[in-house]
């Protein structure tokens, strides 16, 4: 009785803090500019299953999605044995569907234990590949501290998580053998693909007493594992499990080479065209006059937010980014991550200062610099290689315009090449009457 | 060699006559001494199968590319307007150009602006003529069992989704295709886009165009083609810094096809 309130006041308590998070985080992200992503539904659903359910792009690398798949799908499969422990917790029964379920549920419990050991040795393989083979995307300057500590901390949650399942299913399962299963008052076996081993070979030495605190142990650690997990994810890089969805779906569809047209700007450039404008006439009211780029997180589009959060920080937009490989500043994964510490320290600033707070930061300058901006080649590398269809570069390109054309700041060559495409319409200087000359040059 | 003919939109508007295609030459294509002989073999294979094409000429502007990448966006958008109207004013229906960064440009970011053409890459006008049979290759002519390796321009390529046109060119030449570890979706940069060409590189420990060129001499390939003037440029150089210009030729599509065909 005292289980059951204890457990509803968790199950209450873990699934409303989420609530609360899941909410601050919506909120974070709308405080980005409108941008139209409802059109086409049809291909966005399409996008969503197949790099989101179906993870196409990480199948780039295969040996690390096969992996990810492992502990994707037990993940995915496991949430299904969470219904059986929320009833048995509020309920104080023991294995509620076993009897009603009969052979079916031995295959799901089976199947569920067969994919916790495919999370188990993938989750074992991920600490090792992250530190004693210390991959090199997962060792650049933006990863020091949290960042790495962060990944660690989540593998280690599913092995202890995995390692809870089998310590409830091996115990239960010794307890069986000898009858004393609160699941059956017969001895038996359960049955199940892995703890039918695990039971005998390494619970089967304990005695009744000590099974029965240690098949608790096991479901409770399960219970405050999946709450603690399910609450950490807002403060974590892991938060893709969920916005993965949601991002794919979204996704930019146009071609990649595609920039935007600014709005603002095509319509200012139609009036300097329009020789029956009135110079003199007074601008069109239009509300607070937007800021030609991006100079903070506000600038961007709800769209880039998302991204930001969507990130999982895997690194493979800065393993494929040609100025990183060269060694240059620039790391698309740092303007990601950028992106969202800002936005997260200027809505926490806004929330406890009031919306119009300023700090008087902003995402140019205070975290990324000019020297990571002007490094991009806007090849598309780093959009193509996210798996979940984060836009990096859009945000380049947005804060490239912000120094541009509100600032003036650019690299001196630049400047001239500007210049020359005004005058001669060239990016170099020569006479645009002599643009046909190679007709008739030898 | 036969002369070139090359009539511009004002000459054929002139004579009453309207061509089926604009070729859209570019800056590089116009300006620059080695993409010239690019624009000139088009212009050739053009010529060769008598399609009826036109230049702007001196009316010809930038798209506006670079400054776009360059986020400046007005010097893009005046350029854009501009072109429009001239083009426009030709009621030009169809586009070719050697360039990706005018092709990307032009096809993706002038509808919005007004100006809606069908807009292709010369790889795609080429294999066209090939395919019907308007172009015929004898053979491979002299690149027949020539190791070729192809470097995916990023506007074409990841920017545009057009990976296949300038490879089925290439196997048309009887020589053998080789891909580099990093190729199509996952091709590296020359190292020139996004405004990278008019600009010192930032401080790092290699120029990317030295990167990829590490890239292409590992296919053992003699020839590294490319469908893109900077890309051509950028490849040049990477090959120079390796001082291998005398057994390694960074050439583009059209100048293969040209050159097999012994146009």
């Amino acid at each position: 009785m005292i289980a059951a309130i204890i457990f509803s006041i968790m199950l209450v308590a873990g699934f409303g803090w989420f609530g609360v998070n899941i909410l601050k985080i919506r909120s974070n992200i709308l405080l980005g500019r409108d941008v139209n992503r409802k059109d086409r539904p049809a291909e966005r659903w399409r996008v969503m299953t197949l790099v989101a359910l179906g993870q196409k792009k990480m199948f780039a690398r295969p040996i690390p999605a096969l992996l990810h798949l492992g502990i994707y799908v037990a993940f995915v499969i496991t949430q299904v044995e969470l219904i059986e422990i929320v009833v048995d917790g509020i309920t104080g029964s023991h294995r509620a569907f076993m009897e009603s379920l009969g052979g079916f549920y031995t295959l799901v419990i089976s199947i569920i234990e067969i994919l916790s050991v495919a999370a188990l040795i993938a989750t074992i393989a991920f600490l090792v590949r992250r530190n004693i083979l210390r991959l090199r995307r997962f060792h650049k300057p933006e990863m020091k501290g949290f960042p790495t500590f962060d990944a660690n901390l989540i593998l280690c949650m599913e092995l202890i998580l995995v390692f809870c399942i089998f310590t409830m299913n091996g115990a239960d399962e010794a307890l069986y053998l000898q009858g004393a299963s609160h699941a059956s008052h017969e001895a038996g076996s359960f049955g199940f693909a892995i703890s039918s081993w695990v039971g005998p070979h390494i619970f089967g030495g304990f005695s009744v007493e000590t099974l029965h605190v240690l098949e608790r142990v096991g479901w409770w650690g399960h219970w405050i594992m999946v709450l603690s997990f399910l609450n950490y994810l807002p403060y974590s890089k892991h938060f893709h499990i969920l916005l993965a969805f949601p991002n794919t779906w979204y996704s930019n569809l146009e071609k990649k080479g595609k920039f935007t047209n600014m709005e603002a700007v095509t319509n200012e450039v139609k009036l300097m065209l329009d020789p029956t404008a009135d110079p003199f006439a007074a601008p069109a009211p239009e509300g607070a006059p937007q800021r030609f780029g991006a100079k903070d997180v506000t600038d961007l589009t709800w769209k880039n937010l998302m991204d930001a959060y969507t990130c999982t920080e895997c690194g493979r937009c800065t393993s494929e980014c040609p100025a990183n490989i060269t060694g240059k500043k620039l790391s698309p994964r740092k303007i990601m991550m950028d992106t969202r510490d800002r936005m997260v320290e200027l809505a926490d600033g806004k929330r406890k200062n009031g919306k119009e707070y300023e700090d008087g930061k902003s995402l140019m300058f205070d975290y990324i610099t000019e020297e990571e901006v002007w490094a991009c080649t806007s090849c598309n590398a780093c959009v193509q290689a996210c798996p979940v269809n984060i836009d990096p570069l859009a945000i380049i390109v947005d804060l490239r315009r912000y120094l541009v054309m509100e600032e003036s700041k650019m690299p001196t060559e630049l400047t001239g090449m500007l210049t020359n495409i005004e005058n001669n319409g060239a990016p170099w200087q020569f006479s645009p009457a002599d643009r046909g000359n190679w007709i008739h040059e030898d | 060699m036969s002369t070139l003919h090359v009539p511009t939109m004002a000459e054929m508007m002139a004579q009453g006559q309207t061509p089926d295609i604009l070729f859209w030459v570019g800056c590089s294509g116009s300006f620059d001494d080695r993409a010239k002989k690019i624009t000139k073999a088009l212009v050739r294979i053009l010529n060769e199968c008598k399609v009826n094409f036109a230049v702007l000429g001196a009316e010809e502007s930038c798209t506006g590319d670079p400054a776009k990448r360059a986020g400046n966006e007005f010097t893009f958008q005046m350029q854009a307007m501009m072109n429009i109207q001239v083009l426009d004013g030709y009621e030009v229906k169809k586009i070719v150009t050697a360039c990706p960064h005018c092709f990307n440009t032009l096809k993706n970011e002038y509808p919005e602006l007004g100006g809606k053409y069908e807009v292709i890459h010369h790889t795609q006008l080429i294999q066209e003529l090939i395919n019907t049979g308007k172009l015929s290759l004898k053979g491979g002519g002299m690149f027949k069992g020539k190791k070729i390796t192809f470097h995916d321009p990023c506007y074409l390529g990841r920017g545009n989704d057009i990976y296949e046109a300038p490879r089925e060119l290439i196997e048309k030449l009887d020589a053998e295709l080789v891909e580099m570890k990093r190729c199509k979706t996952n091709g590296l940069c020359c190292g020139a886009g996004g405004a990278q060409m008019f600009k010192e590189a930032e401080k790092g420990n290699k120029e990317v165009n030295v990167e990829r060129t590490e890239d292409a001499l590992e296919t053992q390939a003699s020839i590294i083609a490319t469908g893109c003037p900077f890309c051509n440029t950028m490849m040049t150089d990477g090959v120079k810094n390796f001082n291998k210009e005398h057994e390694i030729q960074v050439l583009d599509v059209a100048e293969l096809i040209a050159n097999a065909a012994e146009l």
